[in-house]
Parts: C-alpha cells; sequence; structure tokens
C-alpha cells in the first residue's frame, strides 16, 4: 500500500496539540513539589504538601465518598447502557426505540445545569409525592450519575456488538439454547472487553462531576470536586497540586496498562497461525 | 442438557425470546423515562410557577380547593427574561463564546486528527491515548491549571516579563480570553475523537486516485478528504459546542465580572437568590436554543450506534 506523505503542517499541529495538552499538566506536577505557596517563586524541592493532603480528613472523606459513589455508578451504568446498546443495534422493529435512542443519546450532550437543575426537581417532587428520598446524598447523586453515565456506556457497548458475528449467537440458538444462555455463554464474552472500557469511562465521568452532583446532593454528602472547587476557588492552592499530580500518575499508569494489553492482543491477532 | 432444551416446544420458546425482549427494553426505557424525560417536564412546569418563601421554594401549578381545581400559570419568569437585558445579553454570550472556541478546537483538532489519521498503526494507538487520557484525569483540576498559569503573578506573565517582552503583567485571568481557552482546553480531545473515527475510514484509494491524476496532495485535501469528513466535524463540533453553551465551571474560574455566560447565571439564580422557577426558565430557555444542534448530534450518534459492520 502507498501510504501518502502526510504534510508538514499536520504533524507540526499534532506537536503543538500535544504541547498545549500536556504543558500544564506538566506545570501542576512541579509545582506541588515546590516549597513556596506561590506559583512565581521556586522555593525549593518539597513533598510538604503531600504530607499536608494526607492529613487533610475533609479531602480524604471526600475521595472515599467519591469513589463509593463512582463504583456503584459505573456498575450500574454497565447494566443500563449494555441493554440500552442491545435495543439499539438488535430490535430494529420495536416499538418506542427511537424514543430510547434519544433518551441516551442527549446526556451526552446536554449542559450539565439543565441536567443537574431537572433531577433535583426530580427528587423535591419525589419527596413530596411519596417521601422519597427523605434528604439527598450518596443514593440521589448515584441515580444521577446512572443516569448520564449509561449514555457513554451504550456508545462504547454498541460500537463492539456491531462486530459480533451474530451467526454464533444464531447457531446457539438453533441448538436450543435459550436467549438468556446465549447471551452469556456466546455475547458476553465477546463483548467483555468493551464493558470494562464502558465501565471504567462511567468510573472516570462520575469521579470527575461536579455540577450534577452539587445540584442533587445534599448537606451529608460532599464529593472530591465539590471539596477541590471550593478551595480553588479562593485561587492557586498547593495542596490541590499534590492531589492533581497524584490522580495524573494513576490515570497513567492505568492508560499504560491499557495500551499494553491492547498492543499484546493486536499482536496476537496479526501472528500467523 | 441441549436434548432437554431441543425438546422444549416452539410456541414456548418463541414466548422466552419475546419476554427477555420485553426486559431488555424495558428497564433502561423506565429508567430513562423517570430520570431523565419526566425531569424535563418538571423544569417546564416549575418555569411556569412564581417564587415563594416556603420549602419547595416555589407555588403549586395545580390546586385542588373546594372541589375546584384551579390551574395558575405564570408566564412572568419569560416576560422577565426578556425584558432583563442581563439575560438576554447572557445568552448572546454563552453562544458566542461557545461558538469561538468550537471555531479554535476545530482549527487545532482537525489537523491534529488528521496526523493522527495517516501515522503508522502502533503509533496511532499511543497518539489517541495520549489525547483522550488528560480528559480521564480531572476536568476541574485541568481548569484550575490554567488559574496559576496565566494570573497576574502566574507563570505566563512572569516568564513573558523575564523575557523583557512586557514591564508590567498583562491581565490574562479573570477575561473572555481565558475562558475560550480553557474551553479550548477541555474539550479538545472531544473534537479530535470523532474527527479521527471519520478520516480513519476514508478509503486511501480515492486518494491515490487522485494523486494518480495529477491532483496536488492541497487540491485532494480540499476536494476529497475535507468533504468526506464532514460528519466528523459535526459531531465533534456539536460536542464541543452544546456543553460549551451551558459551561460552568470555566466562566466561574477564568473568567471575570464581564464574563456573561448563561450556565453560571442560572448556577447563581438557583444557589445564590434561591430562585427555582426564574432558573427553570432559564434553563427551558436554554434548552430551546440547543434544539436544533441536539436534534443534529442526535442524528448523527443515532446513524453511528445503528450501523451494521
Amino acid at each position: 500500500m502507498v501510504r501518502l506523505r502526510a504534510p508538514g503542517f499536520s504533524k507540526t499541529m499534532l506537536v503543538l496539540g500535544m504541547l498545549f495538552l500536556y504543558l500544564p499538566m506538566v506545570v501542576l506536577i512541579v509545582y506541588s513539589f515546590n516549597a513556596s505557596r506561590l506559583v512565581s517563586v521556586w522555593a525549593g524541592f518539597s513533598t510538604k504538601w503531600y504530607g499536608a493532603l494526607f492529613a487533610n480528613e475533609q479531602i480524604l472523606s471526600a475521595v472515599w465518598m467519591s469513589l463509593r459513589i463512582a463504583f456503584y455508578s459505573a456498575s450500574m451504568a454497565v447494566c443500563l447502557g449494555t441493554l440500552c446498546a442491545f435495543v439499539i443495534a438488535r430490535f430494529k422493529k420495536m416499538r418506542g426505540r427511537t424514543l430510547l435512542s434519544s433518551m441516551i443519546t442527549a446526556p451526552l450532550v446536554m449542559p450539565e445545569v439543565i441536567t443537574g437543575l431537572s433531577l433535583l426537581l426530580l427528587f423535591v417532587q419525589m419527596a413530596q409525592l411519596i417521601g422519597w428520598p427523605a434528604d439527598r446524598g450518596m443514593a440521589t447523586i448515584w441515580i444521577a450519575h446512572t443516569t448520564f453515565c449509561s449514555a457513554y456506556v451504550a456508545v462504547v457497548v454498541s460500537a463492539r456488538l456491531r462486530e459480533v458475528d451474530r451467526s454464533i449467537e444464531e447457531a446457539a440458538m438453533d441448538l436450543g439454547c435459550t436467549p438468556l444462555k446465549t447471551f452469556f455463554v456466546i455475547t458476553l464474552p465477546v463483548i467483555a472487553p468493551a464493558l470494562v472500557s464502558g465501565w471504567l469511562l462511567a468510573f472516570t465521568l462520575s469521579l470527575d462531576d461536579l455540577v450534577i452532583a452539587s445540584f442533587v446532593s445534599g448537606p451529608g454528602a460532599t464529593t472530591l470536586p465539590m471539596v477541590v472547587f471550593s478551595s480553588v476557588r479562593m485561587g492557586v492552592s498547593p495542596e490541590i497540586n499534590a492531589l492533581a499530580t497524584i490522580i495524573i500518575a494513576v490515570v497513567s499508569v492505568i492508560a499504560f496498562i491499557a495500551w499494553f494489553w491492547m498492543r499484546r492482543a493486536e499482536k496476537r491477532r496479526l501472528r500467523p497461525r | 442438557m441441549t436434548k432437554k432444551l431441543l425438546a422444549t416446544p416452539f410456541a414456548e420458546r418463541v414466548r422466552a425470546v419475546v419476554f427477555h425482549r420485553r426486559v431488555v427494553f424495558g428497564v433502561p426505557f423506565a429508567w430513562l423515562l423517570l430520570f431523565f424525560l419526566l425531569p424535563f417536564a418538571l423544569v417546564l412546569k416549575i418555569s411556569l410557577t412564581s417564587a415563594v418563601m416556603a420549602i419547595p421554594p416555589y407555588e403549586p401549578v395545580f390546586r385542588f380547593v373546594d372541589n375546584t381545581l384551579s390551574v395558575v400559570v405564570n408566564f412572568g419568569n419569560y416576560l422577565f427574561l426578556a425584558s432583563d437585558s442581563l439575560y438576554v445579553a447572557a445568552y448572546w454570550g454563552s453562544l458566542k463564546t461557545a461558538f469561538l472556541a468550537t471555531l479554535f478546537c476545530l482549527l487545532i483538532g482537525y489537523p491534529m486528527a488528521y496526523a493522527i489519521a495517516r501515522a503508522p498503526k502502533h503509533w496511532q494507538l499511543v497518539f489517541l491515548l495520549m489525547v483522550m487520557l488528560p480528559s480521564w484525569t480531572s476536568f476541574l483540576i485541568r481548569v484550575y491549571a490554567w488559574m496559576g498559569i496565566l494570573g497576574n503573578q502566574g507563570l505566563l506573565n512572569t516568564f513573558l516579563m523575564w523575557l523583557g517582552l512586557i514591564d508590567s503583567p498583562l491581565k490574562m485571568l479573570n477575561t473572555n480570553f481565558a475562558v475560550i481557552l480553557g474551553i479550548v482546553y477541555a474539550y479538545l480531545p472531544f473534537m479530535i475523537l470523532p474527527i479521527y473515527t471519520n478520516l480513519v475510514k476514508l478509503d486511501i484509494r480515492l486518494l491515490e486516485a487522485a494523486s494518480d491524476l495529477g491532483c496536488r496532495s492541497m487540491t485532494t485535501f480540499w476536494a476529497i478528504t475535507l468533504p468526506l469528513s464532514k460528519a466528523g466535524i459535526l459531531a465533534g463540533s456539536m460536542l464541543v459546542f452544546i456543553p460549551a453553551v451551558g459551561e460552568f465551571v470555566i466562566p466561574e474560574l477564568l473568567g471575570g465580572p464581564d464574563t456573561l455566560m448563561i450556565g453560571k447565571v442560572l448556577w447563581e439564580e438557583f444557589f445564590n437568590n434561591r430562585d427555582w422557577p426564574v432558573a427553570s426558565a432559564l434553563a427551558i430557555v436554554m434548552l430551546a436554543l440547543l434544539l436544533v444542534p441536539i436534534v443534529l448530534f442526535h442524528r448523527f450518534q443515532a446513524r453511528e450506534m445503528e450501523k451494521n459492520g
């Protein structure tokens, strides 16, 4: 195959664009080790902000709260999103399918303030009518996050579902497998990588959300983004730099593992048998 | 085992399939109806009430007193929005800022997506992960990073003064420039990804044919590559433009007192003024403004998700 020479311009833009994406993050990492509180002064290397971060009870409990909410939301979103992906990819003639597909794609672009406000009004109304939720907190954030994360899971899973060879499923059904068994024995193993990446995506989205959680949360539940937001509103804070460095490090390690894994799978696929 | 299943009558198996399909469809449908569609109806309802000092802080629309059902609909909130120039300016400011940010995202993102799509296969994966990685960290922290860079005593001003290009710090933080920069920075991956997915599927033979027929590479780009990547450009632009219009965090952290954006105004109406009906009316008008872009995006996304193979 003749590979066409890419014009120099787009390569230059790629390099510049990557610098643009990564320089601010490098700055955060470097300044998390700065002994001075000020950004303009370099007062020597220090890890004292990490110590301060780990001594900060408020941040630690918010981290725990956020991780739990993200875990539950991602798990529920994978279930709902996968069901939606099935309906969209497979049930072409089902009544109500168009409505479902609009409801699942809309959260991808819906401004967060609208989603947050609308869900809060729902919870208030529900509390009036049926007495639940009596006070807002973890459960209401979980519902809100599950709803918008399902949309992302549906996109990821439906992309994978299109590649599934349907003749294997049909063969299993012809041999007398029930639809449920066919799903667990044939379809699930094939779409498993998409479920994992959908879960991870939903997990990061839930961890990251400030606006929707602020609307639907009550006094009892403070997530990590809320704590970070209230502290950076006051200006630059070195403890937040330390937190950012830790987050960037964790995400980079996971991304590296994912890359390594995908590369190995790719190589195995290309190897002649 | 297999024998037993084969023995089940055909009608029973058909019934099982129908039952499964109902569950698969019904569960997410009910969830989204309750937690996505119904809330919008409530926003519409509450935008038609008037604010009171109570819990919840709005008047009911339906009242049933002395065997009479009275429906009180108040259009005052919408008239108020139209009459106060602050709100009109905030909508206009949001649309303008989001448009400019989308344009810059496209100008930076398209060449990047193009370079990634033309890179050798194993490099494509590395570049894609590199583009996505920032968006897997924290949105809030990435916006915050610019506060340290753009501030009066920030890195950029210190650097420029050290170079001797400027004598006194430039005001960059808390301006509209900072808001646009922040949106471009935060949303750039969402522009690159759909354009890349589109460009990588482009039939390379078309480009080869064009070059065999003596087309110069620039002409090939304008005549073939760009028109064929229209769908990717549209999807990327909508993914940036629509959320950017309602953005709250970026104007709050990087914008100044003269930055008027509707997401921030809605937040303040709700949290600071506790005026839920006006906040709801703001949301409804924002939704109406964004209806056309949302429908465009939905049509693209539905087509993408239903395509076979």
